[in-house]
Formats: structure tokens, C-alpha cells, sequence
């Protein structure tokens, strides 16, 4: 246990979590949507997720631009990031309608029983992450499961520095962004005519349809809703790392589901305060016991909080009066 | 009437079988000693077993093109008795291997592996390919456990770790001096193999810890090296976390040098890094650069693979597959005879120029291990020198 160590990295280990734990939200976010309205964990989303970070770097491939090049020029990073976000959002919007067409609704047309959303779910998953990693040769990407590099739309450089503490400009970027983009999603829930209409088929579906609510087409938007965010999660994660691969999305997939049941499974600002504690013990556990034990940690804490509090930090509640 | 028009036609179907099969029956004369075509074995199959997809895909693919180039040379030379490549792409993960094994194995016209190119997959591969009596020789498993577990059918074309690593040690302490080194593996059979022996010979590290293979997050290591003050990482594992944790290390401001071994020592792992945080760093390999392979090597794999330059260990699978063919060619048709015919080669490699005698375990003779030093010079990795023998 290396307490000196924790302490003395504690700083960076804290701003770096927090960094990882953006994307988690992020990814979250799209996990908790989808469950609180449906009540149906789509584990395709970790893909949602990996199909945003390849269209991304595609994009940016197709504009000439791979893990060789240099930018130069702040006009020449904000397009890059434009491009990237609109091809990445674009990407992961069409994907997550996609499942959901092609996958789920037959389903709920039969009245599937639950097992068969969640066989389907995984299954969807499979065939997506193999594709990308089968096709990525072709697609002029990276070798066939390989890694997938990419271009740096800015150099992660220390933007400022307070007491011990370093901030980067990725750091920024990314939690910025997650709480950014959390802010307007819980506005758009709880303030406009389409997000009523989403807590009212997530209270009680039949109610909402005789209410006037068109189910479908609410159930089509929380697709698109959670499709965005991992979206805007694969271009920041792109621009973290520079790097991706067929199958990225699978371990970001798990613990982005398991941040969404440690804040509250349903609730949009749980799955931020989970997935920015998860980042944060993760990082933490490393400092303190060492790499090997840092998922194992970040589980232990899961399962703890969980035996305390069954409903997650801060409970379910999309379905509920607050969100 | 038409029964007995039936049985007579099954009868001459199944004698045509019968003596089409021996026909074809890789013709083995008895007490008939080789070395002329007529008594070669024929249409056999020698597989290849390794990551030809997947993270760690560079080094496989480079050892595949090693063994297929002499088997189509083999079979140019021989085109009436030929040889056929299979390969089996385990991705290099120990959890897809025992069921390509079992399929190896139950193959019977599968003689030998040239494999499993990882420790981690031999691990799990070999107690099959033993329980099959499948001969296998490895151009770069190089976990030294793997030659004490007792399987007669395991043979290693290149030194173990127990070179690799001290050698590797010593670079770090003799030519690049350094005071401060930080240790880090990736819990690989491979990997955490290599960061001990290198500890045995650098003393107490100034710091270690351990990561796992497809991790993509690496900061909270990058902050312990970083905060450690440490001028030099060694990093046992892979070519992709490798480049990695490097390009995180150099993002955070960390100016120290990175020293890894075989697994790094592909061209990939300058993509994934990127070709200026790669640059200056040290890779090692218990093996001669495959570029400077002796005869008409390097010009043939050119020549067959679209102008690549040979990678890490392309010329060692040649030589080991040639010992292969040549068994063949000496009229061994069977597994048993192939591994006796394995066990008592004692001649010199056309690419390597190592003599290729195998102890009672299966190592390669202590006397013809070699260690060298790699650099990333420029966006290519390039020979530096030959760590001397302690």
C-alpha cells in the first residue's frame, strides 16, 4: 500500500480520473437513457461508442490527415475537431437507431419476453465490434483486428497550473465537455415538450400512449439522445488517446454501464457522478495498491455501494417527478 | 437382379477408395535411408501458430512470411512432392489457442508447428500439441519456464529470456547508465517473465508496476514513472500497450528513454506511438537483425512480400522451417520420426548462421545465442549492437 506515492501523485491521479471518468459519463449516459425508458440494457451501446472513434478518425483519414501528420494552426485543430464531431455523432446517431430498428423493435412488436432484448442486445454487439475488426483492413483503417492510430487534432499541453495541481487542455476539454453536455440533456428532459414525453413513457408506457404520446417515436429519440453522447465520448476519447480499435468499446461498454448503476441506474446525473467516481477510484486504486488491482478495485466499490444503497448513489428516477 | 448389380458396383467403389488411398499414402519405404526425391514425404502440412490478427499482429505476420517463403522455395524445388503452409491465427491470446491446438492436432497431415509465437499461447498449446506427439519448433517464445515442463515435442529456434532479459539489464546499466529505471509489465506469460530477469540484473527499480494487455488508459502509471523521477523505463509486453503507455508518457512531459524487448520489436510499434515519441527507443532481441540475414534472404522475402523489409525473427522462421522440409525431404512422413529427426539436426541456418543443434529440452544450444540491441532511429527501427555475453 504506498500511501507516499498516492499522496505525492494524488494531483495528477485526481485530474486524470476525473478525464477518464468525462468519457465514462459520457458512454453512460446513453446506458441509463435507454434503460429508464425501456427498462432494456443495450449493450450494443459500447459499440454506438466504437463505430463514433472509427468514423472520426475515417473522416479525418479521408481529409488527409493520420498519426504522422502535424497540425499547426488553431483553425486548422478547431476544424479538425468540427469535422470529427459531426462525423462521430453522426456515426454513433445512426448506428443507435439502427440497432434499435433492425434489433429491438421487432422484438417489442412481438412482446418479446426481457431475455430475448438482452440475448439480442449482446448479439448485436458481437456482430458490430467483429465487423469493424474483419472489415477494418479493407476499409483502409488499420490490419484486421489490429490497432487504429490517428491524428492529433491538438498537442495535450499544460494549460495552468494551481498549488500541485496541472491541468491539460484535454483535461479540460473532456470534463468541460461531459458536464457541458449533461447540462443540456437534463434541460432538454426536463424542460421541453419531447423530454415530457420521455419521462412520461419511462413513469408508465400505456398511460403516456393515452395520453397522446407517440411511444415510437419517443423511444427513436432516446436512441438518438444516447447516440449523441457516446458520440461527443468518442471524439474526446479519440482526442485523448489517438488511438482506437475493433474492440475499445467492450471494457468503456462495461464500466460505463457499471457508472450508470453507481450513480442510479435512470438518472442522467448519476450516470455523471458515477462515471467520474469511477474514474477517480480507479486511478486512486492504482496509486495506492498498483496497476493489476485497479479493476478489481473499482468493482469492489461497485458491489459495496450497491449492498448500502441498491438504487445507486443517487437513485432511480427518470420515471420520477426530477431526473 | 439389381441388387446384386448394387453390390457389385459398391464393391468396385470401395476398392477404388481402398487403392486410391494407398496411392496416395505419403510413399515411405522401409530401411530405405533419404535423400533422394522419390523417398520424400509428400503433401504434408506444417502449420504455423501465432497472431496473424489482432494487437500484436506485426510480429506473427513477419514470422508467417518467414516459414511461407521457404515452403514455396521447397516447393518450386520439388514440385512433384509438395508441402502445404496452414495457419492458425490465435491473435496471440491464450484463450483462443487450445482449440486451434486441438485442431492442429487432429490434423494428421499436420507434421510440425512452426509456434506458438507467444510464451502465453505456448503455455496453454504445447501440453496438446504433446499429447498429440505434434513436433513443434518456436522462433520466439521465449518464456524460459516453457522448456521445464517436460514436453518432448517443444524445440525453441532462439534464446530464452534468461539471455534476453540480463542482457537486456545490462544494456540499462553498462551503455545507457542509468540511475533511476522504472519497471513495467503487462501480466503476461511473455511480459512479467522478462521484467523479472531484467530486475535480477538492475538491482531494485526505482519504481514497478503492472498493466494489462488492452489497456488504453495508462494514466495513472504514466503519473507514477513521471513523479518517479526515472530516466529509463523498461517495459516487458507487447508492441501496442507499448506504444501507448509512451505516447501518454511523452504527452505528460516525460523526456526519459523506453528500453523493451521482442514484443516491442516490431515496425508497428512506431505507428502506434508515433514516429517522434518513438524515437530513441532501445529494443531487444535474442536474435541477429533479420535485415542483415545471410545468403539470398532478404532479397527473396522482398521479392515475395511486395517489398517489405523482413521483420523480427522472419529469417529464424525460415531456418526452422527449413529443418522441417528437409525432414520431409528425408522421407519422414510421421510425427515420431520427424521429432527424432528434429532432436538430432545439427546444422547451420542459410539465413540465421546459427547452428541449430537442440538440447535435451528442447533450447537451442547455449553457444549460438546471441543478444542485440535495436534503436528507433528516424521512424525505423534499426540494429544498434550486440550486447556481449556477460
Amino acid at each position: 500500500m504506498d500511501f507516499d506515492g498516492l499522496l505525492r501523485d494524488f494531483p495528477d491521479l485526481t485530474t486524470t480520473g476525473l478525464e477518464q471518468g468525462a468519457i465514462y459519463a459520457l458512454v453512460a449516459l446513453g446506458y441509463t437513457l435507454v434503460y429508464g425508458v425501456l427498462r432494456l440494457i443495450n449493450f450494443a451501446h459500447s459499440e454506438v461508442f466504437m463505430i463514433g472513434t472509427v468514423a472520426a478518425l475515417g473522416t479525418w483519414q479521408a481529409m488527409g490527415y493520420n498519426q504522422n501528420s502535424s497540425v499547426n494552426g488553431v483553425g486548422l485543430t478547431l476544424l479538425l475537431l468540427l469535422v470529427g464531431v459531426a462525423a462521430a455523432v453522426a456515426a454513433s446517431t445512426l448506428t443507435a437507431v439502427a440497432v434499435e430498428r433492425v434489433a429491438y423493435r421487432p422484438l417489442r412488436r412481438r412482446n418479446a419476453p426481457p431475455l430475448a432484448f438482452l440475448i439480442t442486445a449482446i448479439g448485436a454487439s458481437f456482430v458490430l465490434f467483429e465487423a469493424v475488426g474483419l472489415f477494418s483492413d479493407n476499409l483502409g483503417i488499420g490490419g484486421e483486428r489490429g490497432p487504429f492510430g490517428m491524428v492529433r487534432p491538438f498537442k495535450p499541453a499544460e494549460l495552468f497550473s494551481i498549488g500541485g495541481w496541472t491541468i491539460t487542455n484535454t483535461q479540460l476539454l473532456t470534463v468541460l465537455s461531459a458536464i457541458g453536455m449533461l447540462i443540456a440533456l437534463d434541460l432538454f428532459v426536463n424542460r421541453s415538450r419531447m423530454g415530457r414525453g420521455i419521462r412520461a413513457v419511462a413513469q408508465d408506457p400505456d398511460t403516456a400512449a393515452l395520453m397522446g404520446v407517440n411511444k415510437d417515436r419517443v423511444i427513436l429519440l432516446v436512441f438518438v439522445l444516447g447516440g449523441i453522447m457516446a458520440g461527443v465520448a468518442a471524439l474526446l476519447w479519440n482526442v485523448t488517446y489517438a488511438f482506437s480499435r475493433f474492440d475499445v468499446g467492450f471494457l468503456i461498454g462495461l464500466k460505463a454501464f457499471s457508472a450508470a448503476v453507481l450513480g442510479g441506474i435512470g438518472n442522467l446525473r448519476g450516470a455523471l457522478a458515477g462515471g467520474l467516481l469511477l474514474g477517480l477510484v480507479e486511478n486512486y486504486a492504482s496509486g495506492l495498491f498498483g496497476g493489476e488491482w485497479k479493476d478489481f478495485t473499482g468493482f469492489v466499490v461497485l458491489i459495496v455501494l450497491l449492498m448500502f444503497r441498491p438504487t445507486g448513489l443517487l437513485g432511480e428516477s427518470l420515471g420520477r417527478a426530477r431526473a | 437382379m439389381r441388387q446384386k448389380l448394387a453390390r457389385a458396383f459398391g464393391g468396385i467403389a470401395i476398392a477404388a477408395l481402398v487403392f486410391g488411398g494407398a496411392a496416395c499414402q505419403a510413399g515411405d519405404d522401409d530401411g530405405d535411408d533419404g535423400g533422394s526425391g522419390s523417398n520424400a514425404a509428400c503433401g504434408m502440412k506444417i502449420g504455423f501458430f501465432g497472431a496473424l490478427t489482432g494487437d500484436a499482429a506485426g510480429l506473427g505476420i513477419h514470422m508467417r512470411n518467414g516459414t511461407k517463403l521457404a515452403i514455396d522455395q521447397y516447393n518450386k524445388d520439388n514440385a512433384d512432392c509438395t508441402a502445404e503452409i496452414v495457419e492458425y491465427d490465435s491473435q496471440g491470446d491464450p484463450a483462443k489457442a487450445p482449440a486451434l491446438a486441438t485442431q492442429a492436432v487432429s490434423d494428421q497431415k499436420v507434421i510440425a508447428i512452426i509456434g506458438p509465437a507467444f510464451s502465453g499461447e505456448s503455455e496453454v498449446a504445447d501440453p496438446i500439441f504433446q499429447s498429440g506427439n505434434l513436433p513443434t519448433i518456436t522462433p520466439s517464445a521465449t518464456r524460459p519456464s516453457l522448456s521445464t515442463k517436460g514436453w518432448s515435442v517443444f524445440h525453441r529456434g532462439v534464446g530464452n529470456d534468461e539471455s534476453q532479459g540480463p542482457a537486456a539489464g545490462r544494456y540499462i546499466k553498462n551503455v545507457l547508465k542509468a540511475e533511476k529505471v522504472y519497471v513495467v509489465d503487462d501480466q503476461s506469460a511473455y511480459g512479467a517473465g522478462l521484467a523479472d530477469e531484467v530486475k535480477k540484473v538492475i538491482g531494485t527499480p526505482v519504481g514497478e508496476d503492472k498493466v494489462q494487455v488492452k489497456q488504453t488508459n495508462f494514466s495513472a502509471v504514466v503519473t507514477k514513472i513521471r513523479n518517479s523521477g526515472a530516466t529509463a523505463l523498461f517495459y516487458g509486453g507487447y508492441y501496442t500497450e507499448a506504444g501507448l503507455l509512451l505516447k501518454q508518457l511523452k504527452g505528460a512531459g516525460w523526456q526519459g528513454t523506453m528500453i523493451a524487448g521482442d514484443g516491442v520489436n516490431d515496425a508497428n510499434f512506431i505507428t502506434v506511438a508515433g514516429q517522434q515519441n518513438a524515437e530513441g527507443t532501445i529494443l531487444t532481441c535474442p536474435c541477429a537483425p533479420a535485415t542483415s540475414a545471410k545468403g539470398t534472404f532478404v532479397t527473396d522475402y522482398k521479392a515475395a512480400f511486395d517489398n517489405a523489409e523482413p521483420g523480427t525473427y522472419a529469417d529464424v522462421s525460415y531456418d526452422i522451417t527449413k529443418i522441417v522440409l528437409e525432414g520431409l525431404k528425408d522421407g519422414k512422413a510421421t510425427r515420431a520420426d520427424m521429432l527424432s529427426w528434429i532432436k538430432a539436426y545439427n546444422k547451420a541456418g542459410a539465413a540465421t548462421g546459427v547452428t541449430y543443434k537442440f538440447e535435451g529440452n528442447g533450447e537451442l544450444d547455449p553457444t549460438q545465442v546471441i543478444v542485440w540491441a535495436f534503436k528507433v532511429q528516424a521512424g525505423k527501427v534499426v540494429p544498434d549492437v550486440e550486447i556481449p555475453k556477460a
